[in-house]
């Protein structure tokens, strides 16, 4: 991977000349963790499978764990700070952190989906008239919202900054623009996520 | 390999824009390309469709009252297809780099709703209700990849 030379804007040492910005070599989607997604969703059909409650419960609390944590995580703490980096530095982390991003949400996406709805039919909650049927269509309404915020608006900005840094003079205003889309995405996610703790732990107490 | 870096701070656009002499490409004809709006089309259509999956789903196992999901499915259906037609007669456009994620992402977001087919059969989902299901579930797979698509091919040079 290439080396970064960041110029140090309180002019500490860095050798500062005009050229365009140093983007280190990235894949966009790393595929060393291919293999890695794959075994994961092999095993998410496996247990979707034998429909044994264990498994079902650790994909969809594991999974739905990790996705709140993430969106909160990024929505509310490194997004606003993102935000506020110099563009060198925003540039370094974006190419080393969305590419990850790339192949994470997405799984844990599949499983906590898959293996919520198994784990609420196995439960009974799926059918109309089980008490907590309105807890779990509301979770559906959460889950769609995410849904059209993270692949309508978030994900494809992630894409799209991506190519973007792969140019030989990436345009400072595009990344701004996708960046800022992101954020502003992740922040809505984030915020959905809040609904998504309320109704799950009222469903599993 | 090391290369200089352009001395650009965050939140300061102005600048950065105005810094073509510091190697940064000024880029302002990607930005201001008047663009059909297949994003807002694709998203549309994402959306209704997942309201109809919200509300298949409310319903199972019984059978819902499948007018308003053929409503949303067959909206779905008509906003992507516009979004398609308005895409296709879009001329210079980055063709190359549309394919390119749009291919990809499909084959990504097949194998996703494949995945949420699977479940639906396993679950002895059948019929009217799996057809409009899979139908869903066919236009979400088709919507995420050209959303992604354009969004990445609108900021790309024209290739002629």
């Amino acid at each position: 991977m290439a080396d970064i030379v960041v110029t140090d804007p309180h002019g500490s040492g860095a050798v500062q000349a005009p050229g365009p910005p140093v983007v280190p070599a990235f894949q966009i989607v790393p595929l060393r963790g291919l293999p890695v997604v794959g075994l994961i969703l092999i095993g998410l059909v496996a247990t979707v499978v034998t429909g044994t409650k264990w498994p079902l419960d650790f994909y969809h609390v594991v999974g739905g764990g990790l996705w709140t944590g993430i969106d909160l995580f990024v929505g509310f703490v490194v997004g606003p700070i993102l935000g506020r980096l110099s563009v060198p530095a925003r540039i370094e982390f974006t190419t080393r952190f969305m590419p990850k991003m790339v192949l994470i949400m997405p799984t844990l996406v599949v499983c906590t989906l898959a293996g919520g709805w198994q784990l609420a039919r196995v439960s009974g909650t799926l059918v109309a008239g089980n008490p907590l049927h309105g807890w779990i269509v509301a979770s559906f309404i959460v889950v769609g919202v995410m849904a059209v915020v993270a692949l309508g608006f978030l994900e494809p900005a992630n894409i799209a900054v991506l190519f973007e840094l792969r140019k030989a003079r990436p345009n400072p205003e595009v990344v701004a623009r996708l960046m800022r889309r992101f954020v502003y995405a992740a922040g809505v996610t984030g915020a959905m996520q809040v609904a998504t703790l309320v109704i799950m732990t009222r469903v599993a107490s | 390999m090391r290369e200089p870096v352009a001395a650009v701070r965050g939140g300061d656009q102005r600048r950065a824009l105005d810094g073509a002499t510091d190697g940064l490409s000024p880029g302002r004809s990607v930005l201001e390309r008047p663009l059909p709006p297949v994003s807002g089309l694709c998203v549309g259509s994402m959306a209704l469709v997942i309201v109809g999956g919200i509300w298949m789903a409310a319903h199972l196992p019984h059978r819902p009252p499948i007018g308003p999901a053929i409503g949303l499915l067959a909206s779905g259906v008509l906003l992507l297809g516009l979004a398609v037609l308005l895409l296709f007669r879009t001329a210079p456009f980055a063709w190359a780099q549309f394919f390119l994620v749009t291919r990809w992402a499909l084959a990504a977001y097949l194998v996703i709703a494949g995945l949420l087919e699977f479940v639906f059969v396993k679950d002895g989902t059948a019929g009217v209700t799996l057809g409009l299901l899979t139908g869903m579930l066919a236009v979400f797979a088709l919507d995420v990849p050209m959303i992604m698509g354009f969004t990445v091919a609108r900021y790309q040079e024209h290739q002629e």
